[in-house]
């Protein structure tokens, strides 16, 4: 099981299980509804790796994998 | 305030981006709006005015569109400024719409949920509801609107259903404050805000009645700029924000899980979908427009087609105006007596006007383009696809638009930068948008390649290499210096690139249609007054103090511009210039192609036609200096060359950035490190040239 979502691949689902607190970047992502307990899937990766993008909530949004890295994730 | 004013209600319109809610408002309002910035900052503030149902006038603000009143950008600032009644130009609303995508629900009542707390009465506006419907989402209207305690409206903004429900919601006086009430905060967090705002209240930087949320906001400010924040507050904000930290280590995210833990709970209740996502058109779409080969090849079709409608559908138009001003031009001639001031009217004036308008084909245009591609949702998959590229030098996918439309012109490229939501990238891209070769530089390097390779000499190639090589060194520059003000100029860590890939939907023509008119009219007023009262003064240098005769070249060595460009000779010498040169430069700063027809006054040449550089090219190449070496060598030209690549010399940029960023500073810098580079390159090319020996 990958350790982060920036490490999901593509296509498969995880849930959220701890993203490091204080950091401004993701307390948006929070926001948009990533928080720990919630179910995120990767939809697709860029050509050259990055941006990625995840559905959470039913929203699509696309990051890079500097903010995935900081999202840990367990199976689904 | 005008008493009737203050009587009509003031309703503002609110929403995460991409729900749909500028749309709304137009169709509430249609041309019945006023846009103004709000002070200091470039955020559209537009009001707008509709009756009621029962033909009460009701006055509607456009607030920015947030994902959160935690602000993190001026536009998120003005928002919960606003709500707060924070703002002395703008009072605080007396009710609120929400308006929310009704397919990305869950998301959207997170800020709902905050605007709800505000208890200003409220209406919510399911939007977009054809698109829940195609995803199989089904809200209970009725059991929303009884667990949040407002009124539920559902509507779709485009084909224009649900508009006579939310007006008739308009028209309601009864509409009660929200019974929603978020979780309590932690004991601890509660008091610490209590004591942050009684500081705050002490240092006047709240209103004494204020509840607890504006110290909660104000400290949750991320917005590297603090707009909406005086200065003076900003360190008494900081050092609260800074113990609140020590005390509870990451009480902002805790609000932030127990928010949605409560939307949870609301959306169990009135929100039923599929378990497995459904295939929407836009899931559909996606496979091909962001597939990896197709996707980049579609791209390339998009913008082949922008390129395509900038540079040859606004020629027409463009020609028009050209000819059209020409004509005026004449027909004041013939219409007034001879003399200084018809002079002033056919050569400065009128050239002036013409010179504003002409931008706007491409203004249009372009603001339509990107009109459609926002509201389709296409901008957001474009900058996807772009974001790799341009995270290498430090912006983000969104800043590749416009600094691509800068190869047309800088002017709707710089206006363009308005879709980046991040200040620092927003910046960054507009400081290096004038390095992309525009095509009023075209004709400038067209005559200089004339010049240095004849076109007998060698063939076509080698010109057309080297126009593409100018064209490489300006992409570079503007790469390398975005890299640069990226690194060391900009304070604050990178933003992080979030994005939303909103869901395809039609553009609503009539609200596109409106906002490009918008965008003109504030160009015209804003930016066109002070490039016309420039050219003005051009005119002015280069007609006085008049010489007897009529010889046009010595009128020009006899003004203004004549003396300036004698005067900075000394300084341009080293580049290999001489001071007739240096008139063209000083020229240039009208536009840059003006650098051609200042050219052919000052060597008297007959025809300054951009059609036909053949006998100004002749002229400048046999042109020798007093001692009778040539003026245009090789080593001159490609100094020269270089020189139009770097330099900032175009005043309608210099006033458009200047709108743009909100004070001359930027422009100022702009200008310096532009001009600078410009000014060192072209010294060593010169320099290190005749040192060798060419």
């Amino acid at each position: 099981m990958p350790a982060t979502l920036a490490e999901l691949p593509v296509g498969s689902s995880a849930i959220v299980q701890a993203m490091p607190t204080g950091r401004s970047c993701l307390t948006r992502l929070r926001e948009m509804g990533i928080v720990p307990g919630t179910r995120v899937s990767v939809t697709r990766r860029a050509p050259l790796g990055e941006p990625i993008e995840i559905c959470v909530r039913g929203s699509h949004l696309s990051m890079r994998n500097h903010e995935a890295a900081f999202i840990a994730i367990s199976a689904a | 305030m005008s008493a009737a004013a203050a009587e009509t209600p003031l309703i503002a319109i609110v929403g995460n981006p991409n729900s749909g809610k500028t749309t709304l408002f137009n169709l509430l309002t249609g041309l019945k709006q006023k846009v103004a910035n709000y002070p200091g900052v470039t955020v559209e503030k537009k009001i707008g005015e509709c009756y009621s149902q029962h033909g009460k006038k009701l006055r509607l603000i456009d607030l920015p569109g947030a994902y959160s009143l935690n602000a993190r950008s001026p536009d998120e600032a003005v928002l919960r400024d606003v709500l707060l009644g924070r703002r002395p130009e703008t009072p605080r609303p007396d009710r609120v719409v929400c308006v929310v995508d009704s397919a990305n629900c869950e998301r959207n009542l997170y800020m709902v949920s905050q605007v709800l707390e505000l208890g200003l009465p409220t209406i919510l506006v399911l939007n977009m509801v054809d698109v829940a419907e195609q995803r199989e989402w089904r809200i209970d209207a009725v059991k929303l609107s009884e667990i949040l305690g407002v009124p539920v409206v559902k509507t779709n903004a485009i084909s224009g259903q649900g508009l006579i429900e939310l007006k008739l919601a308009l028209s309601r006086e009864d509409i009660s404050s929200p019974k929603w009430q978020n979780a309590a905060l932690p004991e601890g967090v509660k008091a610490a805000l209590e004591h942050s705002r009684d500081a705050l209240r002490q240092a006047g930087a709240i209103h004494t009645r204020s509840s607890l949320l504006e110290p909660l906001y104000l400290l949750s400010d991320h917005d590297p700029t603090h707009y909406g924040i005086a200065d003076t507050q900003i360190g008494r904000i900081h050092e609260l924000r800074s113990r609140m930290e020590t005390d509870f280590p990451g009480w902002e995210d805790a609000l932030v899980a127990e928010r949605y833990r409560r939307i949870e709970e609301v959306c169990a209740l009135v929100l039923k979908r599929p378990d497995q996502e459904i295939e929407t058109s836009t899931t559909k779409l996606d496979r091909i427009l962001l597939h990896p080969v197709l996707g980049f090849v579609n791209l390339l079709l998009v913008l082949g087609l922008l390129f395509f409608l900038i540079f040859k559908v606004a020629e027409g138009p463009m020609g028009w105006i050209e000819a059209g001003f020409g004509q005026l031009g004449a027909w004041v001639e013939g219409l007034m007596s001879a003399g200084d001031f018809r002079d002033l009217i056919v050569n400065g004036v009128v050239p002036g006007v013409s010179g504003v308008v002409i931008f706007l084909p491409q203004i249009l245009i372009l603001f339509f383009f990107i009109g459609i591609m926002e509201d389709t949702g296409y901008m957001s998959r474009l900058a996807f696809i772009m974001d790799w590229a341009m995270s290498k030098v430090g912006l983000n996918g969104k800043s590749f638009l416009p600094f691509l439309s800068s190869y047309a012109c800088a002017i709707p490229g710089v206006m363009a930068a308005r879709t980046i939501d991040s200040p620092k990238d927003r910046l960054i891209t507009i400081l290096i948008a004038p390095l992309a070769s525009c095509s009023a530089r075209l004709p400038v390097y067209s005559l200089l390649i004339g010049v240095l390779f004849p076109v007998g000499e060698v063939g076509a190639f080698v010109q057309a290499g080297i126009m593409l090589g100018l064209y490489a060194l300006g992409t570079f520059g503007a790469f390398f210096f975005a890299w640069v003000f990226n690194k060391f100029v900009m304070k604050g860590s990178a933003s992080p690139m979030i994005l939303e890939m909103p869901s395809y939907k039609m553009p609503a023509l009539k609200s596109i249609l409106l906002q490009v008119w918008q965008r003109a009219r504030m160009f015209l007023v804003r930016a066109g007054t002070i490039i016309l009262g420039i050219s003005i003064l051009i005119w002015a240098a280069s007609t006085y103090p008049k010489t007897a005769g009529d010889d046009s070249a010595k009128q020009m060595e006899h003004s203004f511009a004549g003396r300036a460009g004698k005067l900075i000779e000394p300084a341009i010498a080293p580049l290999g210039y001489d001071w007739k040169i240096g008139i063209g430069l000083i020229g240039s700063f009208a536009a840059r192609e003006v650098f051609n027809s200042t050219m052919s006054v000052v060597y008297a040449v007959e025809s300054g036609d951009d059609d036909n550089l053949a006998p100004l090219r002749d002229k400048l190449a046999a042109e020798r200096r007093p001692d009778g070496r040539l003026v245009y060598t090789p080593l001159v030209c490609i100094s020269l060359l270089v020189f139009y690549v770097f330099a900032m010399q175009c005043v309608s940029t210099i006033a458009i950035v200047k709108r743009e960023t909100g004070s001359w500073k930027w422009a100022m810098f702009q200008l310096g490190y532009m001009t600078g580079t410009a000014y060192l390159l072209s010294l060593l090319i010169f320099q290190i040239g005749s040192a060798l020996g060419y």
